[in-house]
């Protein structure tokens, strides 16, 4: 496997200059939980900044308003998942958000044990044919029955998916010289009209 | 019961409304971290209140996980058949008018009331 790409995940996305990436190196300094909260709300109220204070139709709260708690939920998310699941301590863990010309474009990226690639891969499959309504119900049904024992509820991306109507890729690439470890980037587009 | 209070968040039940009350931002790590809040949810339910109203009205932030725990907590409710349930919120704040709906959905009979 040298590289493999699932989803909504484009590698032909135009690049703007400017961004800001959170990069945690958890070797040299254990990773903060409340931390990854922090840089969420912060990577949100940046971007809100380019975004205008206007109404949005029938709800009483603004575009920039609305952007930045999108902005903090989706790096929030994103981040929490990346930390949860990074294999590899030496590897570091980084989130990337880029302000396109219509959407937002997210970056998370984070080390994965190859053994747990088939089973990853078929988490992402069930995510992206179904309808994620649907299976975000149904994965809360499932979670309330079976208890307390999974280390995630799953239900980070679906609701990125569901509720905030993003779209999300995922990238698999391998590193040289090491068979049991890669590396996945999952990639989240939130779309925004002004 | 216990309240819970910390820094970023706190939980409350007040009896007398059957209200229970959360504010600020839950954030927490998983299941395990939110065990205390949802050992509350649940000691309310075996009380066997006439109603819940889950006020939500100052939950500024709350994670996937967080909704994991509030989503079962309504599935436990619904479960018991016979408690009617209100969720209040704000439509002030983005992720309750994206998010809150979906606990219509695992309970069609609760009351979604969203402030303006």
């Amino acid at each position: 496997m040298e590289q493999k790409i699932f989803g909504d995940y484009r590698l032909d996305l135009p690049t703007t200059k400017q961004y800001i990436t959170i990069v945690f190196a958890p070797l040299s300094l254990p990773v903060k939980w409340s931390n990854i909260g922090l840089s969420a709300d912060f990577i949100g109220q940046y971007f809100e900044a380019y975004f205008p204070e206007k109404e949005v139709s029938d709800r009483d709260i603004t575009t920039g308003h609305e952007i930045k708690h999108s902005i903090s939920y989706i790096a929030n998310e994103l981040m929490e998942n990346a930390v949860k699941f990074n294999q590899d301590k030496a590897l570091e863990i980084s989130l990337r958000v880029r302000l396109g010309f219509e959407e937002l474009i997210f970056v998370a990226c984070n080390s994965v044990a190859t053994e747990k690639l088939p089973s990853f891969e078929k988490f992402i499959h069930d995510l992206i044919s179904g309808d994620p309504g649907e299976l975000l119900i149904r994965r809360i049904e499932e979670n309330a029955r079976a208890g307390s024992s999974s280390k995630a509820s799953g239900l980070g991306l679906l609701t990125i998916m569901n509720d905030y109507k993003a779209k999300v890729g995922w990238k698999f690439e391998a590193i040289p010289g090491k068979s049991e470890v890669g590396v996945v980037y999952t990639m989240v587009r939130l779309g925004f009209s002004t | 019961m216990t309240d819970i209070l910390t820094d970023d968040y706190s939980v409350k039940y007040d009896q007398a409304s059957n209200s229970i009350i959360c504010k600020g931002a839950f954030r927490l790590n998983g299941v395990a971290e939110y065990a205390p809040i949802a050992q509350l949810l649940t000691d309310v339910i075996n009380q066997k209140p006439a109603e819940i109203i889950l006020n939500l009205k100052e939950l500024q932030f709350l994670n996937s996980s967080g909704i994991n725990i509030l989503s079962k907590f309504v599935i436990q409710v619904r479960q018991k058949g016979n408690i009617p349930m209100t969720v209040q919120g704000s439509k002030t704040i983005p992720w309750q008018s994206k998010s809150l709906q979906n606990l219509q959905k695992l309970m069609p009979t609760l009351k979604l009331d969203l402030e303006g």
